[in-house]
């Protein structure tokens, strides 16, 4: 709420009445609404664009093709495949970040980014951490000792 | 000093659009908020998946189970949904009632079209034998793929009750954008979770052959 009322008295303060000066970026607040009930609607970043969903599409809709074209016709490396699925997935991912939701691309400060970089690196603290446990846990069961060995073998039933 | 009462009623107006709009950003800087921590939980689902991908019990593997051309078409089908629920957007924030309805609609059928080709997909499986009782990677792979469908269908009932808000409240409202730009961004997230289902259940399972 403070933070939400300094703002408007930053922005009125820095709003002066004189368009030819005014701050490119709040340049959309200001323009007269279309109809009097109609309100603004996406001032936290610029308007998205007919252009942006096409670019996200088509090439969300290349990297998805190629990746299958080379998993079905996988020859030579099988890491080599895996690395370059996980770079086409990962470019796919940006590509859809940025460009259907809209995420860096809105006006500072960058919460949205901010959070969606946090939700990355717990991700990875989350998946990362799990498989490192779960994929080294046949090497780090108890190993036995000579002084184990040496009881188990004076039981005849172990 | 009537010319200084009309910038202070134009004041006051763009006071409370700001206002207005500060209030619609903080909501949907709320529902990101709750997107990023949907994203822990299918984190977790990945990494169980991961886990558990080789423990078949003697039952099939992923190479023998999926028929990736099918997974391509179910990838494309939701991509496109995408797609159009982003031009569904761009047409309610230019006040097109009839246009907006129309890409919904093609949204939802496509989302309806993506739903039955998994439900399908997991009925031949059961009817194989292979349903979730099979092996620790079927169990896994039913909880990630189908916690995705779960949320799509959430996102479809969604969408039919957004349609009947819209028709009601028409484009001016404020409260209908926002929770259309709120829909939307469920929509694409979804969209986003499937790429990751897409190359590491399918394309990497089909490697692991």
């Amino acid at each position: 709420m403070l933070s939400g009322s300094l703002f408007l008295q930053l922005f009125i303060y820095l709003e002066p009445y004189t368009p030819n000066t005014m701050n490119a970026k709040y340049h959309h607040l200001t323009k007269p609404v279309p109809t009097p009930s109609s309100v603004l609607i996406s001032e936290h970043q610029p308007p998205a664009k007919f252009k942006h969903y096409v670019i996200g599409f088509v090439s969300s809709l290349i990297l998805t093709v190629s990746a299958y074209l080379i998993t079905v016709n996988h020859a030579g490396n099988k890491w080599l495949l895996f690395i370059i699925l996980a770079v086409l997935a990962l470019t796919q991912f940006i590509v859809q970040l940025f460009f259907f939701l809209h995420v860096g691309r809105e006006f500072p400060p960058r919460f949205k980014l901010m959070l969606t970089a946090f939700m990355i690196l717990v991700v990875l603290i989350l998946v990362g951490g799990s498989l490192w446990i779960m994929f080294n846990l046949n090497g780090r069961v108890m190993p036995s000792t000579r002084q184990m060995e040496k009881y188990m073998n004076s039981q005849d039933n172990l | 000093m009537s010319s200084l009462q009309v910038s202070n009623s134009a004041l006051a107006k763009s006071r409370r659009q700001i206002e207005q709009s500060e209030k619609e950003g903080n909501a949907l800087f709320g529902f990101w908020v709750y997107l990023m921590s949907d994203c822990v939980l299918f984190a977790s689902l990945f990494a169980t998946f991961v886990v558990l991908r080789n423990n078949t019990f003697g039952g099939p593997s992923g190479a023998q189970l999926f028929n990736l051309p099918y997974v391509l078409l179910e990838t494309i089908v939701l991509l496109t949904s995408s797609f159009t629920n982003g031009l569904a957007l761009l047409s309610a924030q230019r006040r097109k009632l009839q246009q907006t309805l129309v890409w919904l609609g093609v949204t939802f059928a496509l989302g309806v079209t993506f739903l039955t080709l998994e439900i399908s997909e997991f009925h031949k499986f059961a009817l194989l034998g292979d349903s979730w009782h099979r092996s620790g990677f079927l169990s896994a792979y039913y909880t990630l793929v189908g916690t995705h469908g779960a949320h799509i269908t959430i996102g479809l009932i969604w969408m039919a009750v957004m349609a009947v808000y819209i028709v009601k409240r028409g484009l001016n409202n404020p409260l209908v954008l926002k929770r259309i730009r709120m829909l939307s961004l469920f929509w694409h997230f979804l969209d986003v979770v499937w790429i990751f289902i897409f190359t590491i259940v399918y394309l990497f399972g089909a490697l692991h052959a």
